[in-house]
């Protein structure tokens, strides 16, 4: 565990230090994470222009504004930590150079996943949290230390959630080789966690709670921050982190295993 | 010229095995457009509540939402471009080299390269525009000087998708890669071209904004012809607009391609 500890430390040093070669980009990156702020706030504003406080079932504007937030955050987590790691397996395992990290001695899918971070992506978790307290402040109260535990717990899930879903589909790579751009295809399907949950109905309604729990990821949090969570899906919650988790890491062991290398 | 004509069936047909022998990725990248579906899921629900009025008076409610997202979802695939993304790859590793030896103008065969995906995307459209005549042709414009209208249209709205990535694309012979430049003009293009929300449905001070930007040309108008917001003569004038901006960002494209390959050094490689 301590050696674990040890090599996590080292790799985000590594990262850190390429942050900190290419200083421009906390700039650039800045600039960008507003702009993509905007375009995730931006219909929002329009939808609720002009109109009665619900036009969303049961969301209004600010509160609708809060899940937008950890929209930003979340995505922010994805693309800092998680995409930049496990986008380099695919090509590891295109290229056949999955060998080099499978001789180290320590386990594969730790050393792919802390691999590289962005850690400039911190400007957008900045964002979103300024999204919060824009939404709070316009709402006029702040959310209770219940409210704010209770969604730090489910940021934990909804992170390892994510994290989940994307080993399950990297391991797709050992099948089907040539998916360079699976990582886009992720954050499209991330992209409906935008909206309260309550705009889908019918089988999305299902899909999006129970297959790709995108209701647990932004929703709920924001539902926890607002202080109107039902402790009952937290446990749910929990159960379906663990699951994910227990399911991933499972076919990954199994995927790992199809791995044949590549002409070097 | 001539010599190009004739390399034209040739390059299509290399680009048509290529889109083929690629196809998984194809279709990655296709189901990678979802957004129009987002977006179409939240409007319908936001429409059942009450129909959204917009600008011109005109109501959306959820038939019309439907047919506005299903039309966008078409139009992106047909009009798609990913040529940027293609001559950073190149700069960057050098291949652009490979490029300039052959006889022809880069530009014209990274054409050629998104020409060829067009059947493959057509065949993607295709299930969606039967959906959409099933489901919502009451919202669809029922005169044909409009159809006859929306070929140019589109057409159009090809070459300002096409030349605006060159355009930005060559910026990557002047700083070392211009894929943040991209970045940003792709989240401006979402905002302000229709992909999100109707150009109609804007407030009166950023749709301003929005009609003088190139953005609008390349979904938005396609998408405003086909569920026949606008009238013959009106379109018209609009199309007119839209292959002037065309007209623009070609020459933009070639001067800033003529005076950039001259910096190109084939690094790496």
């Amino acid at each position: 565990m301590g050696r674990y500890l040890t090599l996590l430390t080292l790799q985000l040093r590594t990262s850190a230090l390429l942050a900190a070669q290419y200083r421009w980009d906390f700039l650039i990156d800045g600039c960008i994470s507003l702009v993509w702020a905007a375009t995730a706030i931006a219909p929002l504003l329009i939808v609720y222009a002009g109109r009665s406080s619900q036009a969303i079932p049961g969301w209004s504007m600010n509160e609708a504004l809060v899940v937008t937030g950890w929209f930003i955050l979340l995505q922010a987590i994805l693309d800092g930590a998680i995409n930049p790691g496990l986008a380099a397996v695919v090509d590891h395992i295109r290229k056949g150079t999955l060998d080099f990290v499978l001789l180290k001695p320590a386990d594969a899918q730790f050393l792919v996943s802390t691999s590289r971070f962005q850690l400039w992506r911190i400007v957008s978790v900045g964002t979103g949290v300024a999204v919060f307290a824009v939404a709070f402040h316009r709402l006029g109260r702040w959310p209770s230390l219940l409210g704010v535990a209770q969604a730090l717990l489910l940021l934990c899930v909804a992170t390892m959630v994510l994290y989940s879903m994307w080993i399950l589909i990297v391991s797709t790579a050992f099948y089907v080789v040539k998916v360079d751009n699976l990582t886009y295809m992720f954050s499209s399907i991330f992209d409906a966690a935008r909206w309260p949950s309550s705009v889908f109905r019918g089988l999305l309604k299902l899909v999006f709670t129970f297959v790709i729990p995108l209701a647990l990821m932004t929703t709920y949090p924001a539902e926890a921050l607002l202080g109107r969570l039902e402790p009952v899906t937290l446990l749910y919650a929990l159960l379906a982190s663990a699951g994910f988790a227990t399911a991933s890491r499972t076919v990954w062991l199994l995927s790992l295993r199809r791995y044949s290398s590549a002409g070097g | 010229m001539t010599r190009t004509l004739r390399a034209l069936p040739t390059l299509l047909k290399i680009g048509i095995a290529e889109a083929i022998a690629y196809r998984a990725e194809m279709l990655v990248w296709v189901l990678s457009t979802t957004m129009p579906f987002v977006m179409w899921v939240m409007w319908s629900a936001v429409a059942q509540v009450s129909p959204v009025v917009g600008q011109s008076g005109r109501a959306y409610g959820s038939a019309a939402f439907s047919a506005y997202f299903l039309c966008t979802f078409m139009v992106r695939q047909i009009v798609a471009s990913w040529a940027s993304w293609e001559m950073n790859f190149e700069v960057r590793q050098g291949t652009l080299a490979m490029r300039l030896l052959r006889p022809i103008h880069p530009v014209i065969s990274y054409a050629m390269g998104h020409l060829a995906a067009l059947p493959l995307r057509f065949a993607v459209a295709t299930p969606v525009a039967v959906a959409l005549v099933l489901t919502a042709a009451a919202e669809l414009p029922h005169d044909p000087r409009i159809w006859a209208l929306w070929v140019p249209c589109m057409v159009g709205a090809w070459l300002v998708a096409f030349f605006s990535n060159i355009a930005v694309g060559t910026l990557c012979f002047f700083m070392e890669s211009s894929l943040k430049v991209m970045e940003v003009w792709l989240a401006c293009l979402m905002v302000f071209s229709g992909y999100l929300i109707p150009l109609d449905l804007f407030p009166p001070a950023l749709r301003v904004v929005a009609e003088l930007l190139p953005f609008r040309y390349q979904i938005g108008l396609p998408v405003e012809v086909m569920t026949g917001r606008y009238a013959f003569a009106e379109a018209a004038r609009l199309v007119a607009i839209q292959w002037a901006w065309a007209a623009g960002l070609i020459v933009l494209s070639f001067a800033l391609w003529r005076t950039g390959v001259k910096r190109f050094q084939a690094y790496g490689g």
